[in-house]
Order: C-alpha cells, then structure tokens, then sequence
C-alpha cells in the first residue's frame, strides 16, 4: 500500500511519442465525464493507417470507454460528455454537422460478446449494406457478402448454410461474423473492443490471425486484457491508468523496455 | 461430536423442511385446479340444456282459406299467419273446445311459432295451397320441462298432458340449438342467442386493439429508447403505473363525461365502449410492452449501431421484433380484460336491452359479459342455462384469443 501515493503522482504527462505521421484518427485532450465523474483524463493519441493500436491497461481504466468515443457510442449513454479534439481524417468526430450514423459507417465496431443479430448469416453481413444502399442490386449485395466473409476468413465454414441463423454458429464464428458485418459496410477505421475475451484460444488464434489480415485495409484499435494478445496483434501499445494514457509507444518497445514504472509494474504482472 | 455429525443432524431437518415445503405448493397447485375443476363443472353441467332445444312438428295449412286472403292471392302480407298457426295447434288437439283451454292450449308453443310459419311460406311460396309439416319452437316452460323432466308450476295438468300426448305422437324432436347462436336478445327465453353480444365483443374488442395497441406499443418504445431521463419522465410513469390500478368503473365515467357527453358520440355503440376499454387496457400494454422492450439485451442494439443504423432503426429492426412476444403477452392479457370487462361499459349504456344484432361500430350493442349479467337477473328457467352457455361462449371467445397470440408468439420468437 505504500507505494500506492507514489503512482499517483506519477500519473502526469504521457510518456512516449503519441504522435504518428499522418495519423487516420487522432484526439487530443480528450476527456470524459459520467455525469460529475470523470473518467478519461486528458487523452492524446494518433492511430496511424494500416497499423494496429492495442489499448491495454487493468480493469476500469478507461479504455473501452476512450475506444467508444471514437465512434460516438457512448452518445447512447445520456449521462456521458466528451470533450476535447477528435479527428477523423482532419474531421472533427465531435462537431455539430458531424452525423453519428455517416461516422459509424466510416467507424466500425466490433464488441467484446459476439452479438449477431438474431436474423440469417447472410442477413446479418447484408444488413449494414442493405441500411447504407451499398447495393444496388442483388447480385451487388451477394458479392459483398461472400466477400466480407471470405475477409472475415468465415465462408469456407459457412457458404453451405448461409440461410441458417447467425445465432446457431459457435462463440468464435460468431465473433468472425460479426467482423465480416462490421467490413461488409466498408469502413475506414474498426474499432475491437476485446473482441476475443469470450472465446477458447484456438478462436482466438483465429481472430487475431484475421486482425493481422485486417490491417493492410484499415486502421485498427483494438482494446484487450490480454498482454500477450497485444504484442501478438499490435504496433503500437497504448498503457491507460485510471483514466489517463501512461505510456504509448511501439509495442516492441513497451513490452520490453517500458519507460514508466506504473507500466512495468503492469505488464510483469505485478498488479491489474 | 464431529462436524460431519452435525451436518448430518441438521441436513435431516433441512430435507424434512423441503419436502414438507414441496407439499404445500403440491396443495396450493391442487387447491386452485379444484376450484378451476369445480367451476367448469358448474358451467358446463348448467350450460349443457342451453345447446339444445326442442321442436314441435305443426302441420299447418296454407291454404287461402286458412290465411284468411282471398282465392288466388299471391301476395302474403296480409296474410294472418297467426290464425293459421292457432288452427294449426288446435288441428291437434280436435276435444279442446273451451276457449279457455285453448289459450292454454296455444301457450304451449313459442310466440315465435307464427313467425316461423310465415317464413316458410315465403321462403318457398310454391307450398301455397298445400299442407305441410312445419317445425316449431315450443315456449320455454315446455322446453326446460322436457330439458329437465321436472314438472314446473308454469304448466298446469292438462297442459302436461298435452305435451305427454305430441311426445308419444313423435311430433316433438330435440335439436342442436342453432337459434341461440343466431339471434340477439330476445324478452322470449327460447329464441334469445348470443350473437348480438358476440358482434358487440367483437367489435368493441377490434376498437380497443386498435386503439391501445398502437398507442401502447408507441409510448413505451418513446418512454423506453428516446425520452430523457429525466423528472417528468419520472412523473409520467408513476401515472401510468398509477392509472393500472385505478378501478375499471372510472374509466366508465370518464367516457361517458367526453366522449358522450363532450364529443356528442352515440350512446351503447362498440367505437365509444372500445375507446373506454382502451384506456383501462393502456397502462397495461405500456407497462409490459416497456419491460420487454427493456429485456431486450443491449448487444443487439450495440451491433445496430456500430454498423451505422440510426436509432430508429434500431430500435424498429431489432429491438421491437425481439420484444414482440412480450409487447403481444402484454396486449393479450389487456385484451382478455377489456372482454370481461362490464362495469366501464354500465356508464356508457352498453347495458341495454338490444334486440338487433349489431353491424357496425356505431350500432347500439352490448356485450358478451353484460349479456351474461342481464340474463342472469332474468327470472324465467331457461335463462339460467342460457346465462352459464353465455360464459361458456364467452370462454370460448377467451380461449380463441389466446391461441391466436401463442400462435404469434411463437411465429415472433426468435433465439440469440
């Protein structure tokens, strides 16, 4: 408990470089409110094209809910504010004629439970498409679908039954389908919020091959509790404490030669 | 004394509780399918007369003579179908001569007798001129005498005798009773039916479904995806939790004083009987329509979402399908309140004696329950078994109802 203070203090600036050329997102002084509790204390961070961020810290560290602002889902909790500068492509995310709906097309989201709708595998990789227009005709949306699935490395295992309900796969194939959901619409940036946390680690190996793919298309940041699985997926590793960003850098770096001492402590296991 | 003995002392006792536990609920189960049991017996045994009734084959002739037209008329309307159908009764009975007597005699049959004589005669006017077998309805007191074979002090000795003499001549015959399914009120039990009161459920039920249901459905999805959180939201569900229990006979009131009263609606009509009935089903569509739509996991409405649906996309592909079958458990039990309701429906004057079947929303009808209220403060016999076969329609209503939503909750029902 003695050193408990210490840590406190500690907790300032962000070590690190938190700047990417180029970024394809990036916030600055991010901070986030639940009614009078804040939750996210000045976040500034880049996520650079084509590469992974993985948001890693212990439990009620803010990061899903820094992840969320990323594609406004937290806008559907009333009691939640942000603020501070969010961009999209030099886009502010946060701005008045910024519509949610267009942002969460351009920024998709995978959750941390599989949750395909309780509708057909097809319907569920058609749906987004169906909602935007993508598809102008049937042989149009066919095409989207196989090939968001074949991206999501599903249609091998599926293309038999793609009428049979997205519900009725396993927990790892659902996850799978949720991603071929999220890409079916095409987006630029997808979020993960641990997405492999509810599943065995063969369907882990899986997803985490898959996000490897992913990465040559989009931008990617991805929330995880698992150390490993960030150094495995990521480029870069971002280090949240109680709501602020410790430490950010390459992932190399973080895990093997951490600069701050809250970060060290984590990931050689010595709390979170 | 070990621990393991003391476990073992005290498990004992704890099993004696369970099973003693499990034989109380065994008991409670029991005592109230008794009392289900006892109820449908009643019902049934009570309403089993009322399917049936009994006829007297009458040999009437239409003759001009006999219907006192001139010969070689083809028009009927001045026809006295009456005479012919007292010549008819007394044809049967040639040793009844005192005038007395006679009207005895003609008691025995159902007032309605002349006009099933005429309606024969115009259905197929080629039998003018000719004899024939006419069956008609006996009066009530002779129908419950033969129903029950309990003599009744509304018939005398000979009139007995009379009927003891067309039973051993064959002329009376038992018969499904089609009449009480095919007619309205009547003041003569043995031609009164339930079909005026059924249209009248029916359509005072279509009213209220089509009123409560959108409107119920529609403010729950508002109060339980887009309203804010806030004071007045508060407030208004406290009302509505309030007005659930408020009693059914205010509604009544209510209706009476703006929808008769102020907005000049027909009295007795199903449109203003139904609008009542809607507001006292309201807080309970709501109620349960909101529950459902808040057991609907919130991962569906994040997926929605996060591929870019809007909110009311979301909310009307996903979340209402997902919470159909709930929101349709809730609609069916406000339902099968507002068809046994009675009490909101005395104020609005659905309570009246109608003889016509109703046709439309704004006919004067009434309904199945009052039906059975007002047959039950009728004196004669008959009505007794007609008020248990009201209930019984009225079960009959209620169970249709009910399978038709189990057959749309499953149809809805979807697993994630």
């Amino acid at each position: 408990m003695a050193e408990k203070p210490d840590m406190h203090q500690a907790l300032g600036e962000t070590v690190g470089d938190i700047f990417v050329d180029n970024p394809k997102m990036s916030t600055r002084n991010t901070n986030v409110f639940y009614g009078e509790k804040q939750a996210i204390h000045n976040v500034s961070l880049d996520f650079g094209k084509n590469s992974v961020v993985a948001l890693i810290g212990p439990s009620g560290c803010g990061k899903s809910t820094f992840l969320r602002c990323l594609n406004r889902m937290n806008d559907t909790i009333p009691i939640c504010r942000v603020e501070g500068d969010l961009k999209l492509d030099d886009e502010d995310i946060y701005a008045k004629d910024m519509d949610p709906v267009l942002l969460r097309a351009r920024v998709g989201m995978v959750f941390q439970k599989p949750n395909p709708f309780p509708k057909s595998i097809y319907d569920n990789v058609a749906y987004g498409a169906r909602l935007h227009g993508l598809a102008r005709t049937r042989a149009e949306l066919d095409e989207i679908v196989v090939s968001s699935l074949q991206r999501a490395g599903l249609f091998e295992e599926v293309k038999d039954r793609l009428q049979s309900p997205g519900t009725g796969l396993s927990g790892g194939q659902q996850q799978r389908l949720c991603i071929a959901r999220t890409i079916a619409v095409s987006p630029e940036v997808i979020l993960m919020d641990e997405p492999a946390s509810a599943l065995d680690p063969i369907a882990t190996a899986i997803i985490e091959e898959l996000i490897d793919e992913l990465r040559s298309k989009y931008t990617i940041a991805i929330v995880t509790h698992s150390m490993q699985q960030a150094a495995r997926v990521s480029q870069r590793t971002a280090y949240f404490h109680m709501g602020r960003l410790v430490e950010v850098g390459e992932t190399n770096q973080i895990f093997t030669n951490p600069q701050h001492e809250l970060t060290e402590n984590y990931i050689t296991g010595r709390f979170g | 004394m070990t621990n393991t003995d003391r476990i073992k002392q005290s498990l004992a006792k704890r099993y004696k509780r369970e099973r003693r536990f499990q034989w109380y609920g065994r008991a409670a189960v029991f005592a109230g399918f008794a009392f289900l049991v006892v109820l449908m017996l009643d019902i049934f045994t009570k309403a089993y007369p009322a399917f049936f009734i009994h006829y007297v084959k009458l040999d009437v002739a239409y003759t001009a003579e006999a219907l006192d037209l001139e010969e070689g008329a083809t028009e009927f309307d001045n026809a006295n179908f009456r005479g012919a159908t007292r010549d008819a009764i007394y044809a049967l009975f040639p040793e009844v001569s005192k005038r007395k007597d006679k009207r005895d005699l003609a008691k025995l049959f159902s007032s309605e007798a002349e006009f099933q004589v005429r309606n024969r005669l115009l259905n197929n006017p080629s039998l003018f001129g000719s004899t024939t077998s006419v069956w008609v309805l006996l009066d009530d007191d002779v129908d419950s005498y033969l129903q029950s074979g309990s003599k009744t002090a509304r018939l005398n000795e000979t009139q007995l005798a009379h009927v003891q003499t067309l039973q051993d001549a064959g002329r009376i015959e038992r018969r499904f009773n089609t009449v009480f399914f095919s007619t309205g009120d009547s003041r003569e039990p043995e031609i009164a039916g339930v079909l005026g009161a059924t249209m009248g459920s029916i359509f005072t039920v279509t009213v209220c479904l089509l009123v409560a249901f959108p409107i119920g459905v529609l403010a729950a999805v508002y109060l339980e995806e887009f309203a804010p959180q806030n004071r007045w939201v508060d407030l208004i569900e406290i009302n509505i939790n309030n007005l659930a229990a408020v009693p059914s006979i205010v509604f009544g009131l209510l209706g009476l004083a703006v929808f008769i009263n102020f907005f000049g609606m027909p009295r007795s009509a199903p449109v203003v009987g139904g609008l009542v009935l809607a507001l006292m089903t309201l807080p309970t569509i709501i109620i349960s329509s909101r529950s459902a739509i808040k057991a609907v996991p919130p991962s569906i409405r994040e997926a929605a979402l996060g591929v870019g649906a809007s909110k009311m996309q979301t909310v009307f592909q996903h979340v209402v399908p997902l919470a159909m079958p709930g929101i349709l458990t809730g609609t069916i039990i406000g339902m099968a309140q507002a068809l046994g309701e009675t009490a909101p429906l005395l104020m609005i004057g659905m309570v009246a004696f109608i003889v016509d079947i109703p046709q439309g929303f704004t006919d004067s009808a009434t309904v199945l329950p009052i039906q059975i209220y007002l047959w039950a403060d009728s004196p004669e016999r008959t009505f007794v078994a007609k008020t248990s076969a009201a209930i019984v329609v009225l079960l009959a209503f209620l169970v249709c109802m009910n399978a038709l939503a189990v057959f749309l909750r499953k149809k809805f029902e979807k697993n994630w």
